[in-house]
């Protein structure tokens, strides 16, 4: 199936990646392909089929309730781009038109 | 003979005997890292000070009388997607380039629990998405038997490590074939444990119903001693089995009797090379000479596995990867600039009256994850982002996603109606052998068409490996693949070491120059 290249761009802003525009021809190209490659699953008659997710189908996996340490602050942080003594800093969210 | 040129057993024999210590068989796998890997480019980091100080101790421990762990004193090399507290872990991207991780994976806690000497960590395609080694961002991997080809990926260093001599014991990770090809195309063994044999917590997760952390060693024992050591269920993996571990290491030498050995006709079709095919049906032969018996079992869904895998890996990297976003740690873009970048934007837009094109322009936030990705991430690694992405978009989940997840199904009860019939599945693990670097990397489809027989045991969750089984007339080595049913890793050691005492493709080793 040929994806276009507009479907291309506005996948690239929920995957959250920006794509030069030759990239986006690049891409918009392979895309196409590997789609196209795919469709051969078509030809499976999957109508009765279960999907399968995982593969080992354990049911939920439980432990008991209880406080235990986790990371310590300053380690969580220790990666952080930019922080502050105790949160990860972002550029301003809110009034940001 | 050299100690690097010494099988991980024969080596553990020397060191158990106090013929050699841990300093001079770890100080003898340095030097040789240090003669060749220049060259190779196996090694993205080696810390040698902290391989010798952890040797020594191991030294200490054993001269005073203490016990010592399975591993006594063996150097392993480790790929660099496993968690290893306080240094630097890339998982081979940019966006990881300065991370250092907080705590160590189960793995790596198993391997030093068992007095195994971390040398340090080997190059991979970057978030294990490849099969070539090319998609690294640091360094390219040359196999050590023609250093113009690659090595195989995504564990390339990995296999190139333990082929070149410059570790007796690698640990890699296999989502579609990442340990056994490269492992077949460097001409050493490399195992896939059963998804939930081996946990995966502090691995960098690439996609998670598929990932498996496994052994590369130069021969079978040597494996079945490496997978001994990092097999078991891990309360911080929930999808770790709670099985106990086979004594693989002691159980690997006793010969499989009445082995029925299984051949799939669909892996013997269009694309396979010749002379793979050849090695491979000569490799079946040594073991109806050695008293199995050999039948066919038809896979009819195996076509469908490039497809199939294709949709669910980009899936669920897509959505794993979402991690990355310049907040939490890893790479950020330069914030000032993107600001900067929208406030220009805004003008052209506005100076153009196009009141549409201004009010669709990213928040600055948003701007800087997309920025942030698209500068720390690689060709192959968007490529994924956007399949996945794509396949997982309204209107597309049904259509794409859960249409793989069916057809999974159904290349899983392959396996099942196969598995009634044999003990273990034997085919090739790669269609040709190694090419030429750069060959495939503007075509991703074909690059993707070398997963062919090796993602199938990932999508149906069962366990398999790579052993040397011969040559191609250009002198590189062609891997024989195995596979058996879930959770039967000691039948699959044990048939490959039947394999290996009746044949010496495993003792062969590349010519690395200057020695």
């Amino acid at each position: 199936m040929a994806i276009s290249r507009a479907e291309v761009e506005k996948v690239s802003l929920l995957g959250r990646l920006l794509l030069s525009e030759a990239e986006l021809e690049t891409m918009t190209a392979q895309m196409g392909q590997i789609l196209g490659y795919v469709e051969l699953l078509n030809e499976v008659d999957t109508e009765q089929v279960e999907p399968m997710a995982h593969a080992v189908e354990v049911s939920d996996v439980f432990r008991s309730d209880e406080v235990r340490s986790g990371l310590a602050r300053d380690q969580a942080l220790a990666n952080a781009p930019q922080r502050d003594d105790e949160c990860y800093r972002v550029p301003a969210v809110l009034g940001d038109s | 003979m050299s100690l690097t040129a010494l099988s991980a057993c024969d080596l553990l024999a020397k060191l158990d005997a106090s013929e050699v210590t841990s300093a001079e068989v770890t100080g003898a796998f340095l030097d040789r890292i240090e003669a060749h890997d220049g060259r190779i480019g196996a090694f993205l980091r080696v810390d040698a000070e902290a391989a010798l100080a952890q040797a020594a101790a191991i030294d200490q421990k054993r001269k005073a009388g203490n016990p010592v762990g399975r591993l006594g004193g063996l150097p392993v090399a480790v790929k660099d997607l496993l968690a290893t507290e306080g240094e630097v872990t890339t998982c081979g991207s940019r966006i990881l380039e300065n991370f250092r991780p907080p705590y160590n994976a189960t793995v790596i806690e198993k391997i030093r629990a068992a007095d195994g000497v971390i040398l340090g960590k080997t190059n991979m395609d970057e978030f294990a998405m490849g099969g070539s080694t090319e998609n690294s961002a640091y360094q390219l991997t040359r196999n050590p038997w023609d250093t113009t080809r690659i090595p195989g990926g995504s564990s390339g260093g990995a296999a190139a490590a333990v082929a070149a001599g410059m570790a007796p014991l690698s640990v890699g990770s296999d989502t579609g074939g990442s340990i056994r090809a490269p492992a077949g195309w460097c001409g050493i063994t490399g195992l896939k444990p059963t998804y939930g044999r081996v946990s995966r917590y502090g691995l960098v997760a690439f996609a998670s119903s598929l990932d498996q952390i496994g052994p590369l060693a130069q021969t079978v024992p040597d494996t079945a001693l490496l997978l001994e050591v990092l097999a078991g269920h891990d309360p911080k993996d929930s999808t770790s089995v709670n099985l106990p571990v086979p004594r693989y290491a002691e159980t690997v030498n006793q010969p499989l009797k009445g082995l029925r050995l299984g051949i799939v006709p669909e892996h013997f079709g269009e694309g396979l090379d010749g002379e793979v095919e050849k090695a491979v049906r000569e490799a079946v032969a040594v073991y109806e000479s050695l008293g199995a018996t050999v039948r066919e079992v038809s896979m009819p869904h195996s076509k469908y596995t490039v497809a199939t895998y294709y949709i669910i890996a980009p899936c669920e990297a897509s959505s794993n990867l979402a991690r990355y976003d310049g907040v939490h740690y890893g790479y950020r873009t330069d914030v000032k600039q993107v600001a900067a970048d929208l406030e220009a934007e805004r003008k052209k837009y506005e100076d153009a009256g196009d009141a549409a094109a201004v009010e669709n322009l990213d928040s600055v936030l948003v701007r800087m994850y997309r920025k942030t990705r698209s500068e720390g991430f690689g060709p192959e690694v968007k490529r994924r982002i956007m399949l996945g992405t794509y396949a997982l978009s309204a209107g597309y989940y049904n259509a794409y996603y859960l249409k793989a997840l069916k057809v999974r199904r159904l290349i899983r009860q392959d396996f099942d109606r196969a598995f009634q019939q044999v003990d273990v599945i034997a085919g090739p693990v790669t269609p040709t052998a190694a090419y030429p670097i750069g060959d495939k990397v503007d075509d991703p489809l074909a690059m993707y068409l070398c997963d062919l027989y090796t993602a199938t045991t990932n999508l149906a969750g069962i366990a398999a490996l790579s052993i040397p089984c011969g040559f191609s007339s250009e002198g590189l080595p062609i891997g024989l693949h195995l596979q058996a049913p879930p959770f039967e890793e000691e039948r699959l050691l044990r048939g490959a070491a039947m394999f290996q005492r009746a044949t010496d493709w495993h003792l062969k080793r590349p010519d690395l120059g200057g020695e």
